[in-house]
């Protein structure tokens, strides 16, 4: 094995051999994960006893959505971290200059090692809470193999652009020393946009078409609407597509970016 | 064509509101294959300005700048795969991956054959006394076991070229003289070309026959060791311990600087011999002991600074 590909599924094993030695943190983590959804369901099928049927969900599918959230959050990362915290920091420590240096391309590089400890927690912060959702509540689940595979397309893409949006952050600290406040805005819009606190499918009028088509929407409204059917057929197409759009811009930005990051460094030194 | 020529190499950095820095001021040297050259000078000199330039991490300003025949900056990861670089504060293992995983993804971004990174690993593990730290994550490891392993991750691609910054900063004492041994070894058994920057003059006495000297951006030196023990030391010194204190000892063809209780210093030329005045000390005085002092290259260093 030595072709071109195997450097990156090379990568991608280190990165989800890295993450499985956290043991501890993993098993604290599918438990708080757990715990989250069970009161997020409660409240939630509370809320849509008083109004059945908000945003077309029924009890069920509103109950699925949280536990899919709780199962997603880790599996993409979506209040942030993952490999581009890494490069965050090997950018503020200067170490980033020997990573321009070696004949291998940083973007691929940081996707590799993201898609590696994404599927560690898609196989443990994602699969295990959802088991404990399905045991203590009725859960909907995908209608038949087109479903599936269409879940198993809009997956991936939520990665891609919560990678690329969080790459983007952490390139930002080749220009700014202090990234706390952007990190900090970033993961408050992530949680808000995504719909991790409340469904987008709630907001009504022009405020709910906007946040239905930004970027945000990728990372669980999407993939949800799939998985429960809310989107299919053409929808579902619709869906990934906004996916695959977002993807397509926002890896293309940050390919730009690093381009100029990189002329800073070799030309101007740091 | 040397392996490594450097002609009138300049580099400035815009400082905020400040006017240009000058860190590498028309700089030029030549260095041929296999040779292992100290370069030195004090913090900020512009050492590791001038090896980012090598390297093609850094666009010089002006000068003309060949690492076996191509211009770093342009051809930086073709270059990539005929150099290695050290950076002794920096690393470019993989903060919580084992040794061993390290190793294994740079065999793939260098494409080295499967035997010969075997063949390099398992070398360079014993000479470096590595291998039970294998399967130790990087951040686990004590500075001079990264260093070490910084150094094989370096290496495992057969450079030609291996340039080091400050590699033995921060180190033991028993970790520096283990990194110069292993240093040696390296050029002696593949002729590997060592550009080595130090403050350290131990390294550079230790391995090098030949020393550059910047000093604010400019190069104050170049040439063999013994040359610049020989420059700047132009005498040597004679240290007595007499039986009882006395004044100040005369004899011909030395200078008494120095008197403290019975011990006194007396310097000569370092070209005459010491056999006359030691004779005319003894026959003069009562003497408990003698030593000569070699001409100390820290000074030698120190006056080339002085004296820029
Ligand atoms: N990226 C940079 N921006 C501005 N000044 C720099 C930069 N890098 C180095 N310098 C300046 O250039 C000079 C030489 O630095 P350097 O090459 O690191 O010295 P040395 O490695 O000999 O200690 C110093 O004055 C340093 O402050
Ligand atoms: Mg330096």
């Amino acid at each position: 094995m030595n072709g071109p590909g195997s450097l990156y599924v090379a990568i991608a094993t280190r990165a989800f051999r890295r993450y499985s030695t956290y043991t501890g943190a993993t098993v604290a983590g599918i438990f708080t994960n757990s715990v989250f959804g069970v009161i997020s369901s409660f409240v939630l099928i509370a809320v849509w006893r008083a109004n059945p049927d908000a945003g077309g969900y029924d009890t069920t599918d509103v109950v699925t959505y949280v536990w899919l959230g709780q199962a997603m959050i880790m599996t993409i990362a979506l209040w942030g971290g993952g490999a581009p915290a890494d490069l965050a920091a090997r950018i503020k420590s200067g170490d980033v200059a020997l990573d321009f240096y070696r004949p291998v391309g940083i973007l691929g590089w940081y996707l590799a090692a993201d898609v590696g400890r994404s599927a560690f927690h898609l196989l443990s912060r994602g699969l295990v809470p959802t088991l404990v959702g399905g045991l203590l509540f009725d859960l909907r689940y995908p209608s038949g193999p087109w479903v599936w595979m269409a879940f198993a397309a809009s997956l991936p893409l939520a990665l891609l652009v919560s990678f690329a949006i969080r790459f983007l952050l952490a390139m930002t600290a080749f220009w700014i020393l202090d990234d706390q406040g952007a990190t900090l805005l970033a993961s408050a819009a992530a949680v808000f946009f995504s719909g991790l606190t409340v469904p987008l499918v709630l907001f009504p009028g022009w405020f709910g078409d906007l946040v239905r088509v930004l970027p945000w929407a990728s990372y669980l409204q999407v993939p949800a609407d799939v998985w429960l059917g809310q989107r299919s057929g053409w929808s579902a197409v619709a869906g990934l597509g906004l996916q695959a759009g977002w993807a397509a811009i926002l890896l293309g930005a940050c390919a730009l970016l690093l381009r100029v990051a990189e002329r800073r460094v070799v030309v101007q030194g740091g | 064509m040397s392996l490594i020529e450097v002609r009138d190499l300049r580099r400035t950095f815009r400082v905020r509101r400040r006017d240009d820095v000058v860190a590498v001021h028309d700089v030029s040297f030549d260095i041929e294959p296999g040779e292992m050259v100290g370069y030195i000078g004090p913090n900020g000199a512009g050492k590791s300005t001038t090896i980012k330039m090598l390297t093609g991490i850094l666009v010089p300003t002006s000068g003309h700048l060949r690492v076996a025949g191509v211009d770093p900056s342009k051809r930086r990861t073709a270059l990539a795969s005929r150099i290695g670089v050290v950076f002794g504060q920096r690393t470019t293992l993989w903060w919580d991956l084992p040794l061993r995983d390290s190793f294994e993804l740079l065999q793939k971004i260098y494409r080295i054959p499967p035997a010969r990174y075997r063949q390099n690993l398992d070398r360079f593990l014993e000479l470096l006394d590595l291998g039970d730290l294998l399967d130790t994550p990087v951040r686990q490891l004590s500075l001079g076991q990264r260093m070490r392993g910084d150094i094989t991750a370096a290496l495992l691609h057969d450079p030609e070229i291996l340039y080091l910054d400050e590699p033995t900063i921060g180190l033991d004492v028993v970790s520096k003289g283990r990194l110069r041994e292993f240093l040696r070894a390296l050029n002696a058994e593949r002729a590997t070309t060592l550009l080595l920057t130090t403050h350290d003059l131990q390294d550079i006495e230790a391995l090098c026959d030949r020393v550059m000297v910047i000093d604010h951006g400019s190069l104050v030196f170049d040439g063999a060791l013994t040359q610049l023990q020989a420059r700047g030391g132009s005498s040597r010194t004679l240290v007595v311990d007499l039986v009882d204190e006395r004044p100040a000892i005369e004899v011909p063809g030395a200078v008494t600087v120095r008197v403290d209780g019975p011990r006194q210093w007396l310097t000569f030329p370092a070209d005459a011999s010491a056999a006359p005045i030691v004779s005319a000390v003894a026959a003069g005085y009562d003497v408990a002991d003698l030593s000569i002092q070699e001409p100390d290259i820290e000074d030698v260093i120190r006056e080339l600074y002085a004296g820029r």
